[in-house]
């Protein structure tokens, strides 16, 4: 077994385990194993980084069996500098989730871990997947365990959230789907993802093309104005739900514009780009201004992801090195923050119930310490120098300046905006005297919250401090896509 | 004259008959109120019955008997063979059920049961146009008697009498359909009536006439839209224990017949019958899905499902003859052949988990009687759930590989109006997502509608369990089912 297959399905065989295990009353054993199988699944993923070789454009740990026979279907893995921090990334986030409901959650634990562990697996399934239809199966497959952790651990609307985030998501990927079967027969029969990249379409074929599979990842990025779905769930999923589908999910769509819609229809790709950024810039400008007058603080981070991954979108339509890869750095980057923002408003919510900014007021009064890291984190997502947040949106807004004045000065306007309401954010809750005996009541952070706070924080220090990790493994790939990109694939 | 050879061909069927008659028989001296020792034989036969029909698919022989009136091909043994094992699980679930309904006063539910598998049997072998019709008579008769088997209970007779008057019609147009073909060709022999057609010397007006009222009929039996009437009325009032024998076994039936009539006989119409074939399934998947939209009872809501999913079936047989491709054929009818058994197999499911929730005295069948069932049985709900997401189409289970599998012949054609098609269904199966979706929420989102215990017996639960397991087994690995289903309709298309 390769480690990618040991990536994929280690944290799903520990998920099905804890689903096996059956109800509450082993709630402690429970929580240690989904611990152990977060720890694993981590620990099993880091090879892929220590091993990996940086000089080479070409697919890594490459695993391949012949899947379904008589469609061609390969168990096709492999990474290369595009994917590979994205499974550290999940298996990290997942580790870091499993940490966060330890005390939150005390009904059906089993079913709550065990959804987590499969739905890590599975995103990282998306991640390393080298056939078309492995893709789609396992970017399909997570929308069941998020569908059900956020209708059985969701808000007081968890039941309209879930099946928004279920049917929105699934309406995209079904057009794909169409897009996936049209691209096997024109290919003479493979569902191979890299043979489909040197496959030669036509213009009708590659605009059609293009726009199916900006109706499965647009809606999962989401980028406006397909985004309207994700402030609804957001507000209703549990914390660890809000963090997993923040730092991980959303990259699946924007993932699938770097192994899809750019290499396999780039003529379509140059000739909508214009579409695409205007889009993004939709997303950072008019978004970042809805996300300033949010009264509901995971509403607020919600709107300022999707503030955050217009930035990813425009990187990636820019169709320069440093557009691309800062785009890739952007969502990594994003991952660690949103996660950080929202298992942060996780620790608020569990003592208050209220995510109301209005019920707030003067927390680092009661809350010293972790009014410190809800501050580090903010500063992060307002992308301060020194943080993670800093990093990719600075390439972007280089890249766009180098394509156009215009487009880089309207993107750089947004993070006068991301400041703008995340300080305003914080000024309202976290400073200023005590306003209600709630907050007056409120108890610090114990060790568990001060221990996975502090592993986000280190993330987020060390990616904005010293990006060089990141940005190494990915240039020879991202070179190599825009090569590629470059190149007409009209006959 | 009987030859020797023409025997082996039928081997399963005759077991079939005379066990059928021995039971009836048997059954007379049987005093326990479940009717254990009659379940056992019937078990036993079925089993038996299941084997050597494995055996025969597996040698992989093509056997005419009788002066061609019955063939016993790959494809039909395989689908003989899941089509016992559909009646024996059928029986598995339904035995405590039925028996709490009064239904097991004699042992008519299982001599019945075996006298609509031989129907299909003979559905499933008939090469002659007279021999199909006789099968589908053997098995609608069966099934009408099956649904009236609860007879102090007022839906279930009404929905037999519909049953009966519709089906009857449906009968009649099949066998009005088949006289203006034998009268066009001169012959019931499925094969020779395919090569007077081929030859072009008949008026094709009358060759068209008889083949819309076949395709009427066959659209009944299928029930498709719009001849889907009898479909939601017969799903909800037929005790659930027949419900889930008609919607059950019986498509395998309905899919060779089709294979049988339009392919082997009527392939020079393809022209003609394909047009038909994308309109009902059109209207199939539009108004199956929509109309499940607002029930509130599940045996109706799944019966409007079957509609759509048929509609599928329909569309992988109306991709196959596509010109100048004839590798394009045993995809698209392997695709239509694969959708059928997933489906069966996923329907086993829906309703078995209807059957065992259902207590004495209580019909659990309406969505809302699902209400927190994950907290009641975690067990029971998780392959209710997988069930609902299978046949939502939703990886990795085995009806997303059946969808997959029809729209990839569908697009496969070639058209844009296929390709249109190929849209227009995904979308609706967007819509079919929404209503299985609001089973899970019920069962995961809701507070638990009642305590009661839920009881089963152990065998129910065994192999509910397995049941629920292959649909998420084949749905990680399904590329040997595929390649059985490939396969057997390659050997039909080429014998």
């Amino acid at each position: 077994m390769g480690l990618l297959s040991l990536a994929i399905w280690t944290p799903i065989a520990f998920g099905v385990v804890l689903l096996a295990l059956g109800r509450d009353d082993q709630a402690q054993a429970v929580r240690w194993i989904a611990l152990v199988g977060a720890l694993v699944g981590l620990l099993v993923t880091v090879p892929l980084y220590t091993q990996f070789d940086v000089a080479t454009a070409a697919m890594q740990f490459v695993e391949k069996s012949p899947w379904i026979e008589s469609f061609n279907i390969n168990y096709h893995l492999g990474i290369d500098g595009i994917s590979v921090w994205f499974i550290l990334l999940t298996a990290f986030i997942n580790l870091i989730v499993v940490i966060a409901g330890w005390e939150v959650i005390t009904s059906r634990v089993n079913q709550y871990m065990g959804a987590f562990l499969i739905l890590s697996g599975l995103m990282i399934g998306v991640f390393c997947a080298l056939d078309g239809m492995l893709f789609y199966v396992f970017f399909e497959a997570t929308l069941i365990p998020m569908y059900l952790i956020i209708g059985i651990w969701g808000g007081p609307n968890k039941i309209y959230a879930a099946f928004k985030f279920f049917l929105y998501t699934l309406l995209g990927s079904l057009l794909m789907l169409v897009a996936l079967i049209y691209l096997y027969i024109t290919s003479g029969g493979s569902f191979d993802l890299l043979t489909w990249h040197k496959l030669p379409l036509g213009q009708t074929a590659q605009t059609l093309l293009f726009f199916a599979f900006l109706a499965a990842f647009a809606v999962k990025v989401p980028m406006w104005p397909v985004h309207t779905w994700l402030p609804d769930v957001h507000v209703e999923a549990p914390t660890g739900g809000s963090a997993v589908l923040a730092a991980i999910m959303l990259k699946l769509g924007a993932y699938g514009f770097l192994r899809f819609s750019l290499p396999i229809t780039p003529d379509a790709a140059h000739e909508w780009a214009g579409l695409m950024i205007g889009l993004s810039l939709a997303a950072v400008i008019y978004v970042g201004l809805v996300s300033l007058v949010q009264k509901d603080m995971k509403k607020l981070v919600a709107y300022s992801s999707v503030a955050h991954m217009g930035f990813v979108t425009l990187g990636f339509f820019l169709f320069n090195d440093l557009g691309v890869a800062g785009g890739i750095v952007q969502m990594i980057s994003h991952g660690f923050v949103s996660a950080a923002m929202f298992l942060g408003i996780g620790v608020l919510y569990d003592r208050v119930h209220s995510r109301e900014i209005a019920a707030y007021g003067g927390v680092v009064n009661t809350m010293p310490k972790f009014a410190a890291f809800a501050m580090l984190f903010s500063m992060a997502n307002c992308g301060l120098p020194g943080t993670a947040g800093f990093v990719g949106e600075w390439m972007v807004i280089l890249a766009a300046l180098r394509v156009n004045f215009w487009v880089g000065m309207a993107a750089a306007t947004a993070l006068i905006f991301g400041a703008a309401y995340t300080l305003w954010m914080v000024k309202r809750v976290y400073l200023g005297p005590v306003t209600n005996d709630k907050v007056k009541n409120l108890k610090d952070i114990n060790a568990r919250e001060f221990f996975f706070l502090s592993l986000l924080a280190i993330a987020i220090l060390y990616m904005g401090l010293y990006p060089f990790p990141l940005t190494e493994v990915m240039d020879v790939s991202v070179s190599e896509l825009l090569k590629h990109v470059a190149l007409t694939k009209l006959n | 004259m009987i030859d020797k050879l023409s025997l082996i061909a039928v081997y399963p069927e005759i077991i079939l008959l005379v066990m059928a008659c021995v039971i009836a028989l048997f059954d007379l001296g049987v005093k326990s109120r479940t009717r254990t020792a009659t379940y056992l034989v019937t078990m036993l036969t079925l089993a038996i019955v299941a084997a050597l029909q494995a055996s025969y698919a597996a040698s992989g022989q093509t056997l005419y008997a009788f002066g061609n009136m019955v063939v016993s091909d790959v494809m039909g043994n395989w689908l003989k063979c899941f089509a016992t094992l559909s009646v024996m699980v059928t029986l598995v679930y339904g035995r405590q059920y039925a028996a709490d309904r009064d239904m097991l006063r004699g042992g008519e539910l299982f001599v019945l049961s075996l006298f609509s598998l031989l129907g299909m049997f003979v559905m499933i072998s008939g090469n002659n146009f007279l021999v199909i019709y006789l099968g589908v008579e053997l098995l609608t008769l069966s099934s009408y008697a099956l649904v009236a088997l609860r007879r102090d209970h007022t839906l279930s007779i009404e929905a037999a009498m519909k049953y009966f008057v519709l089906g009857a019609l449906a009968s009649g147009f099949l066998l009005y359909g088949m006289s203006m073909l034998y009268g066009a060709t001169g012959s019931l022999d499925v094969q020779e009536a395919f090569k007077a057609i081929h030859a072009g010397q008949i008026k094709h007006q009358v060759l068209v006439f008889g083949l819309v009222f076949i395709v009427a009929g066959l659209a009944f039996k299928l029930g498709v839209v719009p001849f889907h009437m009898w479909i939601p009325d017969v799903y909800q009032g037929a005790p659930t224990a027949i419900t889930i024998m008609i919607g059950g076994a019986p498509k395998l039936a309905a899919f060779a017949v089709v294979i049988r009539l339009l392919v082997e006989g009527l392939m020079p119409l393809a022209t003609d019958w394909q047009p038909m074939l994308m309109l009902l399934a059109i209207g199939s998947l539009a108004i199956g899905n929509l109309a499940a939209i607002v029930q509130t009872n599940l045996k109706r809501m799944l019966a409007f499902s079957t509609i759509s999913h048929m509609g599928f079936v329909l569309i992988g047989m109306m991709s196959g003859a596509v010109a100048g491709q004839p590798e394009a054929a045993a995809s698209a009818y392997s695709s239509s052949m694969f959708y059928a058994i997933s489906y069966v197999l996923t329907t086993l499911i829906s309703f078995g988990v209807i059957l065992l929730l259902s207590r004495e005295g209580f019909e659990h069948e309406e969505i809302s009687d699902f209400a927190g069932l994950n907290q009641r049985s975690p067990l029971y709900a998780g392959i209710m759930a997988v069930c609902l997401f299978s046949l939502a189409g939703i990886p990795p289970l085995i009806g997303f590989y059946a969808k997959l599998a029809v729209l990839q012949a569908l697009v496969a054609t070639g058209g844009t109006l296929q390709l249109v098609l190929a849209v227009f269904a995904v979308m609706m199966s967007l819509i079919g997502a929404f209503y299985y979706l609001r089973v899970v929420k019920v069962m995961y989102f809701d507070a638990p509608a009642g305590s009661a215990v839920l009881a089963a017996p152990l065998e129910v639960r065994a192999v509910l369990s397995l049941n629920g397991a292959l649909l998420l087994i084949l749905g990680l690995v399904p590329g040997g089912l595929m390649a059985l289903c490939v396969n057997a309709v390659t050997q039909m298309l080429t014998t």
